[in-house]
């Protein structure tokens, strides 16, 4: 077993490696798909063909989910900038972005909720 | 000061780092779901940014290395994904309802709001990909006739939203399954509702990935035809 952080510093490189090649997918298909989808998908198909061995990432990546809510610090800081657009429709942007939110969780997740107990499965772990 | 500051490649990240700890410290110190550390330390720093007179744009030189990862992160999510697996294979035509039925209930809510406020077309369109994330939802909305910048508030704030009110709504509702949080978790906050998902569970994470690629998707799929309406 290699070290411990050169370990992380291996996953890393897979993650990033499966980032770029999300990135060449972007480049190349003409489909408003950001890179980070394709890379997700592309991992993901890596991990159901055996290609890359799920302990050849776990790490690193439980680290990046972890941290998750930090990396979306700056994008919401950056609300700031954007005060004088938004103030002009501030009542209805507001209520729209609570009220859209509070139908979506309700509408998705009641639809899976009654979905899987009609099947009587869901709970069976 | 505030020059030097601006000038800093490491103020901002620093900063970030910083307040993300006191919003842990608060949220632990109180535990109430309102105090939730990524609101705290956005509120935070914007009120420490005005005050020291520093311009987001400086901010962003140095905090734009904590949202670089962001994209890494995003394909992490294919491990718990992985993980969940058999989970998702066995529970297929639930996930792939509930998140059709998601995005048909964000994009119908939208454009009957807009409707009601008699918003401008271009208004509405930045608000019809909100719940999605803001990758697919900026493409997205400048297809629609958008405006960029209002597309990205209106996508920070769902997801600011959902990340903080999911679990008291879900109690409200008796939503229980953690298939269930997770998928609608996804479906209305993408990938800011996905790191609050990722906290309630394994299950409630894979499921809250799953639905931020399925619904992102069908979102440019199914808005052109709401677009008209608005």
């Amino acid at each position: 077993m290699e070290a411990i952080p050169l370990r992380y510093l291996r996953q890393f490189l897979v993650i990033l490696a499966f980032s770029f090649a999300g990135e060449a997918l972007r480049a190349l298909l003409p489909l408003p798909i950001p890179a980070s989808v394709y890379g997700l998908a592309l991992l993901l198909v890596c991990l159901c063909l055996g290609l890359v061995k799920v302990e050849q990432v776990k790490s690193a990546a439980d680290f990046l989910l972890e941290i998750m809510p930090v990396l979306f610090i700056p994008s919401v800081v950056g609300l700031m900038d954007l005060w004088d657009v938004l103030r002009s429709v501030l009542l209805p942007a507001v209520v729209i972005a609570v009220a859209s939110t509070f139908v979506v969780l309700a509408v998705t997740g009641h639809t899976a909720q009654w979905m899987l107990r009609r099947k009587g499965g869901g709970k069976d772990e | 000061m505030s020059e030097f500051l601006s000038g800093s490649l490491f103020f901002g990240a620093g900063i970030t780092l910083l307040f993300y700890e006191i919003g842990l410290l608060i949220k632990g110190r109180f535990k109430l779901a309102v105090l939730n550390p990524l609101l705290l330390a956005a509120i935070g720093i914007i009120a420490l940014l005005r005050c020291l007179g520093v311009e987001y744009q400086a901010y962003n030189q140095g905090a734009q290395y904590v949202a670089y990862l962001l994209t890494p992160a995003t394909v992490a999510l294919a491990v718990p994904l992985y993980e969940q697996l058999e989970l998702l294979r066995r529970n297929l035509a639930a996930v792939l309802s509930a998140i059709l039925a998601g995005c048909l209930a964000a994009l119908g809510s939208i454009t009957l709001l807009c409707r009601i406020f008699a918003l401008d077309h271009t208004i509405a369109a930045s608000f019809l990909p909100k719940s999605i994330t803001t990758a697919i939802g900026l493409g997205l909305s400048e297809e629609l006739g958008g405006v960029a910048s209002l597309t990205v508030a209106a996508i920070a704030i769902t997801g600011v939203l959902g990340n903080v009110c999911a679990e008291g709504f879900f109690k409200l509702l008796r939503i229980k399954e953690p298939i269930a949080r997770g998928l609608a978790l996804g479906t209305a906050s993408h990938a800011i509702g996905t790191s609050r998902a990722l906290e309630m569970g394994q299950v409630e994470g894979a499921m809250s990935s799953l639905s931020i690629a399925v619904a992102g998707l069908l979102t440019v799929v199914l808005a052109p035809f709401f677009v008209n309406w608005v």
